[in-house]
This record gives C-alpha cells, sequence and structure tokens, in this order.
C-alpha cells in the first residue's frame, strides 16, 4: 500500500496541502477529488515524486520514497506507471515505440519479447494495427489507451492517472475508466485517480479521499458519498445540473 | 542572470551524468547526427559557396594596385573563410537553425509534460534529452565548418574564373601560399566551443520552460539571440587566446 503520511506543501505564502495523511489500497482504485485548486494535483504530484513535500512523507510498501535521494527513487520509480492528463506520449515515436520505451530503458529483453509484451498490453487496452501511428495521426481516447499501454507495459506495481477523461466525450471517458478499473484488478496494482468527474468517481470510486482547500475533508467510496451530508462534499457532488436533478 | 547561470551549471552536472543505457544513448546519438548535422548540410553548402564567390569578387574589385598581385584573391578568400567564416558565421548560421530547433523541441516536451513523464520512469531526461544533441553537435560541427571551408574555396575559384576577374592559376597559386596548418587547428577549435554553446544554452532554454506556448516560442528565440552573442564574445576570446 502507498501511505500518505501528514503532508504539507506551500508555493510562497500559498499554501496547497495542509498535513494531509491516507492509504492508497492495493488491488483498489483510489481517487482523489475536489474541487479545481483544491490540491490534487499537487498531492498526485508529491506521490509520484515531480514535487517534493515541504512537511510529512509518503511510504510505498513500507519504502519511503518523498525522503529518498533522486537516485535512489528509481528503484521505486520503476514500479510505477503514470498516465498523464494529456497522454504525454513522445511526439517522435510512433505507438510502437511509445510503449516499448520503458522496456528499452529498463529490461533486457531481446527485440521479439519486447514486441510481443507491446502487442500484448496494446490488445489489451483493445488497440489493434496501430502500432506504427505517431501521437498525432491517433484520437484522444486512442492516446490516452496508448499511454495506459505505456504505463502498464513494464508491470508496474502503482498505476498513477492524472484526470484520465480529461478532454473526452462521456462514452470513451467511461471506456476508459472500466479498463483503469479492470487493470487494477487484473495486475492487483494500487492505482491512484486524480478526478474531478462525478461519472469516474460513481463508476469507479471504490475508495475515494475528497481534498477541500488543502485538506483531506473527507473519506469514502461510492457507495457512500451520495448519502454524506458533509456540506462541502455535497456543494462539490451535486455542482452539476445532472447529479442535482438525480439527488431530486 | 546569476541565478540562471546557477541553473545552467547545475542542468550541465545532469546532462554529463552516465547515460541510462549506452545502446539507447547511441540511437539518439545517430538520430541527433541526421537532425542537428545531416539536415543542416544544404544550408551550410549554399551559403559556403556564395560567400566564397563574393569574398574573392570583392578582393579582385578592391586590388587597384598593379603592384598586388592577383594571387591576393585567393590567399584572401582561403584566410577569410578558414579564419572567420566558417567557423563564426556558419556557427551563427546554425545557432539561428539548430538552436532554434532544440529549445522549441525540448520546450514543447516540457508544457506537455513529456519531460515529466520521463522523470516519473526513472529516466534522467537532461541526460536522455540533452547529451545526445550536444555530442552529435560538437562531433559533426566540426565537419560541417570543415565542408563549408571546403565548398567557400570551391565558389570563390569559379567565381574568378566565370568573371575572368582572376585567372584559376592566379587563384590557386593564392590559395596556397603562406598557408599555416594551425588556422584550421583554430578555426576547428572555435568550432567544438560554438557547438556546445548553441548545444547546451539552447537546451538549458528550452528545458527550463514554464508555462506553455508562447514561452515556448520566447524560449526559441532566446536561444538564438543568447547563442549569437556568446558565439561573438568566445569568438574574441578564443581569437585573444589562440592567435596573439
Amino acid at each position: 500500500m502507498i501511505e500518505v503520511k501528514n503532508i504539507s506543501k506551500a508555493f510562497g505564502d500559498n499554501q496547497v496541502l495542509k498535513n494531509v495523511s491516507t492509504i492508497f489500497e492495493k488491488g483498489k482504485t483510489n481517487l482523489i477529488i475536489g474541487q479545481s485548486g483544491s490540491g490534487k494535483t499537487v498531492m498526485m504530484k508529491s506521490c509520484i515524486g515531480l514535487i517534493d513535500p515541504d512537511e510529512g512523507e509518503i511510504l510505498f510498501d513500507q519504502r519511503p520514497f518523498s525522503r529518498l535521494a533522486e537516485k535512489k527513487k528509481k528503484d521505486i520509480r520503476k514500479d510505477m506507471g503514470v498516465l498523464f492528463q494529456g497522454g504525454a506520449l513522445f511526439d517522435s515515436f510512433n505507438v510502437e515505440q511509445n510503449v516499448m520505451f520503458p522496456l528499452n530503458m529498463f529490461t533486457t529483453m531481446s527485440l521479439s519479447e519486447k514486441l510481443d509484451r507491446v502487442n500484448f498490453v496494446l490488445k489489451r487496452v483493445n488497440l489493434e494495427n496501430v502500432n506504427k501511428l505517431y501521437p498525432s495521426e491517433i484520437s484522444g481516447g486512442m492516446m490516452k489507451r496508448v499511454a495506459i499501454a505505456r504505463a502498464i507495459s513494464n508491470n508496474p506495481q502503482y498505476l498513477f492517472c492524472d484526470e484520465p477523461n480529461s478532454g473526452l466525450d462521456p462514452k470513451t471517458a467511461e471506456v476508459i475508466d472500466a479498463l483503469i478499473s479492470e487493470i487494477t484488478e487484473e495486475y492487483d496494482m494500487i492505482t491512484v485517480i486524480n478526478t474531478h468527474d462525478m461519472n469516474s468517481v460513481l463508476q469507479i470510486g471504490q475508495r475515494i479521499n475528497f481534498l477541500y482547500k488543502g485538506q483531506l475533508w473527507w473519506k469514502g467510496d461510492m457507495h457512500t458519498i451520495l448519502e454524506e451530508e458533509n456540506p462541502e462534499l455535497q456543494e462539490f457532488v451535486f455542482s452539476t445540473e445532472l447529479t442535482r436533478r438525480i439527488k431530486k | 542572470m546569476l541565478k540562471m547561470l546557477g541553473e545552467y551549471l547545475i542542468l550541465l552536472v545532469e546532462i554529463f551524468k552516465r547515460p541510462d543505457k549506452g545502446p539507447v544513448f547511441r540511437r539518439r546519438l545517430l538520430i541527433e547526427f541526421v537532425g542537428l548535422g545531416i539536415d543542416s548540410m544544404g544550408i551550410v553548402a549554399i551559403i559556403s559557396i556564395f560567400t566564397g564567390a563574393i569574398v574573392a569578387i570583392q578582393t579582385a574589385y578592391n586590388i587597384d594596385s598593379p603592384l598586388i598581385p592577383l594571387s591576393t584573391v585567393g590567399f584572401t578568400t582561403r584566410q577569410m573563410m578558414i579564419l572567420e567564416f566558417s567557423p563564426t558565421i556558419i556557427s551563427l548560421i546554425l545557432a539561428g537553425k539548430v538552436g532554434s530547433r532544440i529549445a522549441s523541441e525540448i520546450g514543447t516536451m516540457r508544457v506537455t509534460e513529456q519531460i515529466d513523464a520521463l522523470r516519473v520512469m526513472g529516466v534522467n531526461p537532461a541526460n536522455y534529452l540533452i547529451l545526445p544533441k550536444i555530442t552529435a553537435s560538437m562531433l559533426f560541427n566540426p565537419v560541417l565548418i570543415v565542408f563549408s571551408m571546403g565548398l567557400g574555396l570551391c565558389g570563390g575559384w569559379l567565381a574568378c574564373i566565370v568573371t575572368g576577374l582572376v585567372t584559376s592559376t592566379d587563384f590557386i597559386m593564392g590559395l596556397r601560399s603562406w598557408f599555416e596548418p594551425f588556422t584550421v587547428t583554430y578555426a576547428i577549435i572555435k568550432t567544438l566551443v560554438f557547438a556546445f554553446i548553441i548545444s547546451s544554452v539552447s537546451g538549458y532554454l528550452g528545458y527550463s520552460i514554464k508555462g506553455g506556448s508562447v514561452e515556448v516560442g520566447e524560449a526559441s528565440t532566446k536561444a538564438v539571440v543568447y547563442s549569437s552573442i556568446l558565439i561573438i564574445f568566445f569568438d574574441l576570446v578564443l581569437t585573444q587566446l589562440l592567435l596573439t
């Protein structure tokens, strides 16, 4: 499991995270939700080591990640897969090269083994016959699926997804959510998803952490979130016309 | 300015760490040879031929005195091409072509989170992205500069033949007169320094971008401006150190 212990982070006078503690469980989809500016992205970036928290620590299966030197973080990073908001696929590489990248960098597999693995993960994310296409030649939904394929190509133990549905139509968003959920169960990974999409919350929110003004305001799951009386959470959950109508 | 210098030096330390994987580095180096070196041969060839021709014609035009031998045209063209034009002016042109390419390529990778993606995968992005560019520039730019010298002299010779201002024999005699091999060494030393400046400064400016597409454009422009200023400054320093 991933343990976030009392992390705080400020940028100048702006205190973005205040003493946040939580646990992300294995084999579950752990969601971080909250309004824009609530500190979701900073929390996610702290977890993956792109931002160093000012206080507190993050432990990956008892391994203290946030306090390690960059060189020592590498061992934990090899077990991580990250899906960035825009996909972050390498423009100069085609789909196959993008998915093969972690294998090239961190394994001693032969080319045929790597190709087998690439084709396997691409098939797993329901993409076939796109190996030679470049990121600019595929749709947004396909890009996300390629990014998921790249993230899982090296069998990570931890999968982090930053706004996996941003910029996607509702149907494709649902497909991506279902895919992440299936993969989490199948590979028994710890998946952490940063989102403000209520559809995702209700579809795959096995563990939900609600951030409000940099603090962990509420913890629960997709079954309890709609019944919760917490006013700040209610304001977030029922912020759209659709959810307000459902409530009525 | 001091903050920038500090960041640049820290980045250099990251860049010159051992590559994560040798074969991956070599593959990227080959890609950069093509992108930064071979793709620049066309523009270098065109500019060198024409400049060689212009230098030869202008020199011939300015020789009024019958006491000055016409072979001076070949001699002057050679000295101009080797000492200054090929190493410095071609490096300034490469600062525009290659420098802006490096800054915008790396800058775009920064704003689209591709550099973050490399980092979270456990790859040293500075080393992975910039070291092959610096190595390729430092290995290939001397080739480009020698290529430019040769073509510039050919351009001068052709111009003399076509215009009839100087005979081929006079021009070649000038080319061969008082040749000092150290001038070529001096030109190559300058080229190596300039290649390092172009690739590392442009790489730094692309890598340190914060923002979006506007900042990518700004970094690209800054890469050309800063590299050009540094090239001129180090041209003066190296000339003073090596030729006096």
